[in-house]
């Protein structure tokens, strides 16, 4: 049988996965966290401390500023040093928590021994309550708060939980690793969320050049099958590998055949999907009362002389991580935060990791420089490619004459920012900047319609 | 072979006959009354099409000048008094002036006071630019050097100067209709008065970031440090997110703040003498000796001697330069005389 793909556009970079063999280690504490208010989507949370507080890891240091926000915890146990404007990876002033590290002392409550468990409680109130304490956000790249999403409209029923394990970018292992290392943890987390939505079927969904974890994840299952009928539903479903099947229409239309309609969310198709680290922190935050203070981020590069995969506290300097590993070597140019595809350049290395932190890549020169633009020769390479069914070239267009009831005709605001078009321009035309910036735009004037009504 | 010639002759004229009256009733039927004002108020207008009045053309103007009552909302700043006083004389409305306005371009990183501290690769663009990061300097409120402004400006006003990297405006081209301004995804570019005879001073600066963190980012950076509002005997001068402001309503072009910043960040433009700093800065410590002086001799208390001030003014205003200890901030601002007083005659020291 061949396996399952997504039906529209897609395009094949190369994998270079080549961090893939390194098993996730615990990074050493750093002397000092900078905890950034702003590490979900929605409003920033607020501090709960003040300076000269001590704190323990795992202390709620911030609560949510809104309905969609989350709590925000203490990576480590310390001293808040400062709480004030900070540079994030972009430069940009966000508000963050300065705590010095004193020690490793955890909060009382927090289970931190390795002993599975596997017996998941009946309350689906008492869990989700849990899971929002905890403050876990979805970790697949647009940290989206993960109780919000687990609490669908009313009217809407969810189907099927679709745990994603597809990790398509390039380069990035940490997911990969987590389902080798933490297999069991991420069922029971995938039986957890399947419990709170009320279904009946989770698919984990894993891209087919993983193959040790899809037998892995395979054969736990089977054995958790036996012991609990909470366990029962739960499958692998191997996908071909073609990017962008991790996000998240693409990969409710490769494990579903459904397609989310023009502005329409996933629940409307009657699915929900989560990350395989996401699936991990909810069993975490619920089986051990954890909150979320680290999350595993794949330090790779060709020109990285190490390549690793590191358990890091929330907050710590990416600068650290670095030296730690030996220090930006001199032939990278570039540093990104994520994948290839999607990341975002680093552009101050100063800036500390926050939940949604995935990866940080190195590329050389050869790798990353941007060729000279040229004219569009109208070979529909975009269009092939785009997985959303769009015209890259059209809306290219439209962008630079800023034809925003166009733009909008053409379905702009659906665009999933993966980078597709931009991956098979021959001309070089810088597709998805432009698009971005007009995708913007045009959100922002169907808001202000919207608010109108 | 004539007899048909003329049948087809008699048939068209005919046909044109009826038809004529066809369109003359339809014409009549669908008559559009449209004000004959408009097209005389458009036919003044300066024709850019540019949009600075907020209506989508110079036609859009007119119409909405037409159906206003007064001209109060509507005003050409690319025309300017000029263009307003014609509309007002079509229209028969009071006569709408206001001072003529200038982009102002607030940022004075330069190339050299402001290290590159990473290399941008992208699209040339400041709106692509600013979407994904801060800017390739450490300053995260600074000027792009995209030139999304040079786009934007339909008059040639601005261009970028490839020394500094940062835009310059042409001021005799500068129609000061506010597209800069709105391209400017940092929000760099202000209008402001032109001043008399283009004289007038502003903070070349917007970073809102602390002293230290500011200082590390650019030489030229406005570090927030206070002394031009400290300085500032008109109350001009607006301390804020760690920027200051001059308020070019109440700023009396005295130059003392631009003598007294540390960094250079204050600009006056358009002086027909240089700069005089050491000249400013014994005015200001003469004024300050003789302010601390004023309470020990006027009363037992400063608040006391503050309020004798105010009312003392006729007699401690003509008295030449030391008697402007009573000039204390509060009195500065209330005691309008003494105030404009001393600024006119500032100005007219440097002319």
């Amino acid at each position: 049988m061949a396996t399952r793909t997504f039906s529209i556009g897609g395009v094949h970079p190369k994998d270079a996965k080549i961090s893939r063999g390194c098993a996730i280690e615990p990074l050493p504490l750093p002397p000092t966290v900078y905890i950034s208010m702003s590490q979900h989507i929605g409003a920033p949370a607020k501090p709960l401390v003040a300076v000269g507080d001590k704190v323990k890891v795992g202390q709620p240091v911030a609560e949510p500023g809104g309905f969609v926000s989350a709590f925000i915890h203490s990576s480590v146990s310390g001293t808040v040093k400062s709480i004030g404007p900070r540079k994030d990876l972009a430069g940009n002033p966000q508000t963050c928590i300065e705590i010095a590290v004193e020690g490793d002392e955890w909060m009382e409550g927090i289970d931190t021994s390795d002993t599975l468990v596997t017996t998941i409680d009946d309350d689906n109130k008492a869990v989700l309550e849990k899971i929002r304490l905890a403050g876990v956000v979805g970790l697949g790249g647009a940290t989206f708060p993960t109780h919000v999403k687990l609490s669908p409209p009313p009217g809407k029923t969810c189907e099927m939980l679709i745990i994603n394990g597809c990790e398509c970018e390039p380069y990035l292992t940490s997911d990969f690793r987590t389902l080798l290392e933490k297999g069991e943890q991420v069922v029971v987390g995938a039986a957890i969320l399947k419990q709170v939505l009320h279904v009946d079927k989770a698919v984990i969904g894993i891209e087919d050049n993983k193959p040790e974890a899809i037998k892995h994840v395979r054969s736990i299952i089977k054995e958790f099958q036996k012991i609990s009928s909470k366990y029962a539903g739960i499958s692998v479903m191997p996908l071909m590998k073609k990017y962008p099947e991790g996000g998240e229409k693409q990969l409710i239309d490769a494990v579903m055949h459904r397609q989310v309609r023009s502005g329409g969310l996933p629940i409307d198709v009657g699915a929900v999907v989560q990350n395989v680290a996401t699936a991990l922190a909810v069993y975490d935050a619920v089986q051990k009362n954890k909150p979320i203070v680290d999350n595993s981020v794949t330090v790779t590069g060709e020109c990285f002389p190490k390549q690793a995969n590191l358990l890091v506290r929330v907050g710590t300097p990416l600068q650290y991580i670095i030296d730690y590993l030996g220090g930006v070597p001199a032939d990278a140019v570039k540093v990104i935060s994520g994948g290839p595809m999607m990341g975002k350049a680093i552009a101050n290395l100063d800036a500390a990791t926050v939940k949604g932190t995935s990866a940080l890549l190195f590329l050389r020169a050869d790798q990353t420089v941007r060729g000279q633009e040229s004219q569009c020769i109208r070979c529909g390479r975009c269009a092939d490619a785009c997985p959303m069914g769009l015209e890259p070239f059209l809306l290219n267009k439209l962008a630079k004459n800023a034809d925003m009831e166009q733009l909008e005709a053409n379905a702009i605001q659906d665009c999933i920012e993966c980078g597709c078009c931009l991956y098979s321009c021959p001309a070089n035309i810088p597709l998805l900047d432009r698009i971005r910036i007009a995708k913007g735009q045009v959100l922002g004037i169907i808001r202000a319609r919207n608010a109108k009504k | 072979m004539s007899t048909t010639i003329l049948w087809t002759l008699v048939i068209i004229t005919l046909l044109g006959l009826v038809l004529a009256v066809v369109l003359y009733f339809v014409a009549l039927k669908f008559k559009v009354v449209e004000d004959p004002r408009i097209d005389e108020v458009e036919k003044v207008m300066p024709g850019a099409n540019c949009g600075g009045c907020g209506f989508a053309g110079c036609r859009a103007f007119a119409e909405a000048a037409v159906k206003a009552p007064n001209l109060d909302n509507n005003y050409c700043p690319v025309g300017g008094n000029d263009v307003m006083a014609k509309v007002a004389a079509i229209l028969g409305y009071e006569i709408q002036q206001k001072a003529p306005m200038v982009a102002v371009v607030r940022c004075n990183g330069t190339c050299e006071a402001r290290p590159r501290i990473n290399e941008y690769q992208g699209v040339q663009s400041c709106r692509v630019k600013a979407a994904l990061y801060a800017g390739d300097t450490g300053c995260s409120f600074g000027c792009l050097g995209c030139g999304d402004c040079v786009e934007a400006c339909q008059f040639g006003a601005l261009s970028m100067d490839p020394v500094t990297g940062l835009p310059v405006v042409d001021e005799e081209k500068c129609t000061a209709c506010g597209a800069c301004a709105k391209a400017c995804p940092k929000a760099i570019i202000e209008l402001r008065a032109k001043g008399p005879r283009g004289m007038r001073m502003y903070v070349s600066c917007v970073n809102k970031d602390r002293g230290p963190a500011v200082k590390k980012a650019c030489a030229n950076a406005c570090i927030g440090c206070g002394i031009c509002a400290k300085t500032c005997t008109h109350d001009a001068i607006v301390f804020e997110n760690n920027v200051a402001y001059i308020d070019f309503t109440k700023c009396k072009l005295c130059r003392e703040c631009e003598a007294v910043c540390p960094t250079g960040a204050i600009h006056g433009v358009n002086y027909p003498k240089p700069l005089d700093v050491e000249g400013i800065k014994a005015r200001i410590a003469a004024r300050k000796a003789a302010a601390a002086a004023a309470p020990a001799e006027g009363g037992p208390s400063s608040q006391i001697a503050k309020e004798n001030a105010h009312q003392a003014q006729p007699t401690a205003a003509p008295a030449e330069g030391a008697p402007s200890s009573q000039v204390t901030k509060e009195n500065a601002h209330q005691g309008q005389p003494s105030a404009v007083a001393g600024g006119k005659e500032e100005t007219n020291k440097e002319e």
